[in-house]
């Protein structure tokens, strides 16, 4: 795996994620400033982290999605390079128009930041090939604007293609407004992309990777990951 | 030339923001607000006296950055 994560000024996760990708794959990301143009040479995976680029001003993830190095990531995204955005990275590619919708404010106007629990809705992507379908994981969120929204015929179409990969559930695997924490459309909290290689998820997986916090149900993600790109290469 | 960009949500999109706004009203004694829809208004100094080229330009700037129009509409105006 040679994963290049963007750092936005006002982003905080990024080290968080740097050290998830360094503890599974063995190899310390690229990091990559917002103001370079080019990914470095060999990048098979793009990483979005949490935050608050540019400290949320115009809209949430906005001016980050403009920035000198998305360029370069719509071109990688493109060729089907694998992208991944959490959190305020998920806003930073609904912005960017590489995935669809937008993320609103919370419905209950809160910022949440608490465990909360995924249904894993497929397990044929690169990013959710470490689950089996119907998997319940226990993993963080931190977010004031989560409240992912389309239109209609948007939401049709990502359902219809099986595009959500992540809902918002109880513990137990079912679909229970109590639990879709921030309101989102269909509780949805993770979606792919049409040809499957960018996804966008709110909850962070990078904070339950390690035993010592006691849960590490984030780890299948980065594991499939690294299996997906093992195989392809 | 002066110009304003006023950036509001498309009518069905859900504002909680605007509905927050709508409640602090009603408690501060407020009636008769029936609903309250929250919005941007950005006030732009441009070069050039040209107004069709300052409206093609605004209209740029609201389309590439200043309002989302997956969620947004928005009106340019030159003020002059």
């Amino acid at each position: 795996m040679k994963a290049a994560v963007l750092v936005f000024p006002g982003i905080n996760r990024e080290r968080d994620m740097a050290r998830t990708l360094k503890l599974i794959s063995g190899r310390e990301p690229a990091m990559v400033w917002h103001a370079e143009r080019e990914l470095p040479a060999g990048t098979d995976l793009v990483v979005i982290p949490g935050g608050f680029s540019y400290g949320d001003y115009l809209r949430c993830g906005a001016i980050a999605a403009r920035a000198p190095i998305m360029d370069a990531v719509f071109a990688f995204a493109g060729k089907g390079g694998l992208t991944l955005g959490v959190c305020n990275g998920f806003q930073i590619l609904c912005e960017a128009g590489l995935l669809p919708g937008v993320l609103m404010r919370n419905a209950r106007l809160r910022f949440i930041c608490r465990d909360v629990f995924l249904r894993v809705e497929h397990s044929d992507s690169p990013f959710t090939r470490g689950y089996s379908v119907g998997q319940v994981i226990r993993v963080p969120v931190a977010h004031g604007e989560g409240n992912y929204i389309a239109d209609a015929e948007t939401i049709k179409r990502i359902e219809d293609e099986g595009r959500v990969l992540l809902r918002y559930c109880s513990p137990d695997g079912k679909l229970d407004e109590a639990w879709n924490v921030n309101g989102a459309i269909n509780a949805i909290a993770g979606i792919v992309n049409e040809r499957g290689n960018v996804l966008g998820m709110m909850p962070h997986p990078e904070n339950h990777v390690e035993a010592a916090l006691g849960v590490t149900d984030g780890r299948g993600l980065f594991v499939g990951l690294m299996e997906a790109l093992e195989r392809a290469a | 030339m002066k110009a304003r960009v006023t950036v509001t949500l498309k009518s069905g999109v859900l504002d909680p923001q605007g509905k927050a706004i709508e409640g602090a009203l009603r408690s501060l004694g407020l009636t008769g607000v029936a609903s309250v829809r929250q919005g941007k208004v950005f006030d732009v100094e441009l070069e050039g006296h040209d107004r069709a080229q300052a409206e093609a330009l605004l209209k740029q700037a609201a389309d590439k950055l200043l309002a989302n129009t997956v969620i947004e509409n928005y009106r340019v105006e030159v003020v002059g």
